[in-house]
């Protein structure tokens, strides 16, 4: 009769996480790509404040150079939900003169993104953003905290960041400072697409194999599109590609793949022996990508 | 059970510098095929590019900039790997001589402590502090690995010795209800981590992974009394859930079930429980460690920072209480200080009372003091703004801990567990 209920101990983690980032502020808002891993938080969400909608508002920093297939995505989802959603654009921060397009060949975006985060935190006045941040994604996450402080400037200090002891989370900040807040601090991408595949989750097409132009570069996939610089000698074909991550079209790699079903990628994924940010371009720039970029204020 | 349907293990690692802890890490990662290609090839190469004939595991999880210039670990880093059976997450806490704080930090999010010991160097005086601090925070089972076995010519002697030197130590600390583990490994070269060594016929226990995946969580989950302290109370005001009001909140220590008198407090009101809630989900019976939302039968006052128990379980209510502290900031703790003291979820205001004694976390007792350092481990009593309600820290883990916040610049300063 009394059918004892067992936590999944991540899911339960994240919720409390959450509950946190709702209680500790005035004005948290959930840092919304339309990637796998925002979508997952969505759902963390709607469970963790169920039956009353969820109590912060979504925030896409658009780079103008997504997947139409993601934004198609992202407003079909707020829709569905009924969630706020607020849309910046890097194209504003461009057009303003506070950031200068790059040129050439690795051309992108994605480190434009950080100015037009910063000012909407300003505009306002967030006071915590939500990232789905996973420590496994890069050696330089592994250390950071659930809740991570900033200054004004965005900056994150690697040797100055609160320790944090069994689940108590202390988001207290001065005026000014915003926390960055990652309840899948501890997911592995295997968990996010198990979780994904458990709960019967939508997500955008493209994480799924599809016929795609797309041309060869570094040993790494890249899309070919208006949007991204290619030189006239690499060579245009079709393939069957998907996406382990959607981030901006410029600094995310495709990888040759069959899986058309979320089984299929959870076995892709089991096997796979490339991780994750191997595809994104930008952090084979440096080793050290990753850290410098956070040190500015990325999320 | 984890998210794959696998158990959930969570390991704290603490050794000297250079005892291998990180070349342990990485040769777990590496051979329970963790570490991705690139990451290998990365390994590979700045092997390659230091000049060494072997591949440094312990460069899969050295991390940030600042560290690897100075060549040690200067923080807790988290690493996640699986077998088929078992989710594993390290804390890997560095074990430079300053860096208590760091230790108490990731082992107070671990069930399982693995405490490196080099072979050639035997018990020293961090091993002591290791060991103290694994007690402090009541982890009860501790697995000693007995690394660079190779460098000993794998000599059962050199394993005994150590392992009675380390008894001797167990013999002066004051929690006996763990249990303890003996493995001689080689990290560098894989003998008993994940396979057998056939250099040590003379050990019969498990291989280090083996022993880590027979271990259940549910033994290694404390189990005391039904403690529900609460984060969010809902109220969605929607037409559909017009009077809903829910306390959310995580389960710690003990089930729950629909039906179950409790009392709130800190108003001391009785009630029933009338729905426990996991999303659309409705739940008669609830383990601890769940995040859940609770409705009651009746009006109850109740909101953050609340906390409901089993009528007849309360916990004690004080406005004085004492704890062992650790400090882990860089400023001192005073007599007279006064901190924000978060306590769960819930938050008030402590005045340090009196700092009774340092503790020597090797063993040899206390000393007096007037205050409390960066990696100072001490006995305090506080005086608080409004009652807590509380468990000791060994009846009650989630119950009998807490953290200082300091006012001026909100870091969190110190970590305190009730007596
Ligand atoms: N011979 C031998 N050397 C080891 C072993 N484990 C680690 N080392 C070496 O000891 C040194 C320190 O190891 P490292 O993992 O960086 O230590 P950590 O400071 O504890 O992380 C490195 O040169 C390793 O190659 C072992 O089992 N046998």
């Amino acid at each position: 009769m009394e059918n004892l209920f067992i936590p999944n101990p991540k899911e339960a983690e994240s919720i409390h996480i959450l509950r946190e980032v709702a209680a500790q502020f005035e004005r948290p808002v959930l840092l919304f790509s339309g990637g796998k891993d925002s979508i997952t938080l969505v759902r963390l969400a709607q469970k963790a404040f169920f039956p009353a909608k969820i109590p912060f508002p979504l925030l896409h920093v658009d780079t103008g150079h997504n997947f139409p297939e993601t934004i198609e995505f992202r407003d079909s989802l707020v829709k569905e939900l009924g969630l706020e959603l607020i849309v910046r654009n890097v194209q504003d921060s461009i057009d303003q003169g506070k950031v200068r397009e790059e040129r050439g060949r690795y051309a992108s975006r994605n480190t434009l993104q950080t100015t037009t985060l910063l000012d909407a935190i300003e505009e306002f006045k967030f006071d915590a953003c939500i990232g789905g941040a996973r420590r496994d994604e890069e050696k330089a996450r592994a250390k950071e905290r659930v809740f991570s402080v900033r200054d004004d400037f965005g900056q994150w200090d690697e040797k100055n960041q609160r320790p944090e002891l069994f689940d108590m989370l202390n988001g207290k900040i001065h005026v000014g400072q915003n926390v960055r807040c990652f309840p899948i601090s501890n997911w592995t991408e295997l968990d996010v697409w198990e979780y994904i595949r458990t709960e019967n989750i939508a997500i955008p097409s493209i994480y799924f194999a599809h016929k795609r132009e797309v041309f060869f570069r570094d040993g790494m996939i890249w899309t070919a599109n208006e949007h991204v610089f290619r030189e006239a000698h690499e060579e245009v074909v079709e393939k069957m590609v998907r996406f382990r991550t959607v981030g901006d079209m410029t600094c995310t790699a495709a990888v040759l793949s069959e899986a058309v079903s979320l089984d299929d990628v959870v076995s892709e994924i089991r096997l796979s022996t490339i991780s994750e940010r191997g595809a994104r371009i930008d952090d084979k720039r440096s080793e050290a990508a990753m850290e410098t970029r956070k040190k500015v204020g990325y999320f | 059970m984890d998210i794959q349907g696998r158990k959930l293990i969570k390991i704290a690692t603490a050794g000297s510098v250079d005892d291998g802890k990180s070349t342990l890490i990485g040769r777990l990662l590496y051979d329970t095929n963790s570490l991705t290609t690139d990451k290998i090839e990365a390994i590979e190469r700045n092997s390659r590019q230091r000049g060494y004939d072997y591949l440094d595991f312990s460069l899969a999880t050295d991390g940030l900039v600042a560290e690897r210039e100075q060549g040690i670990t200067i923080d807790v880093a988290h690493i996640y790997f699986n077998t088929d059976k078992t989710n594993f997450i390290v804390a890997d806490t560095p074990g430079h001589v300053e860096y208590t704080r760091n230790m108490v930090t990731g082992a107070s999010t671990s069930q399982v402590a693995v405490i490196l010991i080099d072979a050639r160097k035997g018990v020293i005086e961090q091993t002591y502090r290791h060991f103290f601090i694994s007690n402090l925070l009541r982890i009860s089972h501790v697995v000693v690995a007995i690394n660079k076995m190779d460098l000993v010519d794998y000599s059962e002697d050199v394993f005994l010795k150590i392992k009675s030197d380390f008894d001797a130590l167990v013999e002066k600390s004051n929690f006996n209800e763990e249990q303890i583990t003996f493995i001689p490994v080689s990290a560098l070269k894989g003998e008993n981590v994940t396979r057998k060594s056939e250099h040590m016929p003379w050990y019969l226990g498990n291989t280090l992974l083996d022993h880590l995946e027979i271990l259940e969580p549910e033994d290694l989950q404390e189990s005391s009394v039904a403690r529900f302290p609460v984060q969010y109370v809902i109220r969605p005001k929607t037409e559909a859930f017009h009077d809903f009001r829910g306390f959310s909140g995580k389960l710690y220590g003990h089930s729950l079930k629909v039906g179950d008198e409790v009392t709130v407090l800190p108003s001391g009101n009785r009630s029933k429980i009338k729905g426990i809630q996991f999303f659309d989900q409705q739940i008669d019976l609830v383990a601890p460690g769940s995040s859940v939302t609770i409705t009651l039968e009746d009006e109850v006052d109740c909101s953050r920072g609340d906390m409901i128990v089993r009528a007849g379980e309360e916990p004690s209510s004080e406005k004085a209480i004492s704890a062992t502290l650790c400090q882990v900031n860089s400023k001192a703790l005073k007599v007279g200080g006064k901190y924000i003291l978060q306590h769960g979820v819930n938050r008030v205001l402590a005045k340090v009372d009196q700092i009774e004694s340092r503790i020597h976390t090797d063993f040899t007792g206390t000393e007096e003091a007037d205050q409390l350092r960066l990696n100072d481990i001490g006995r305090v009593h506080f005086r608080l703004s409004k009652p807590i309600h509380f468990d000791s820290y060994q009846n009650s883990k989630s119950n009998g801990a807490f953290i200082l916040i300091d006012e001026g610049s909100y870091d969190t300063v110190s970590v305190g567990f009730i007596e």
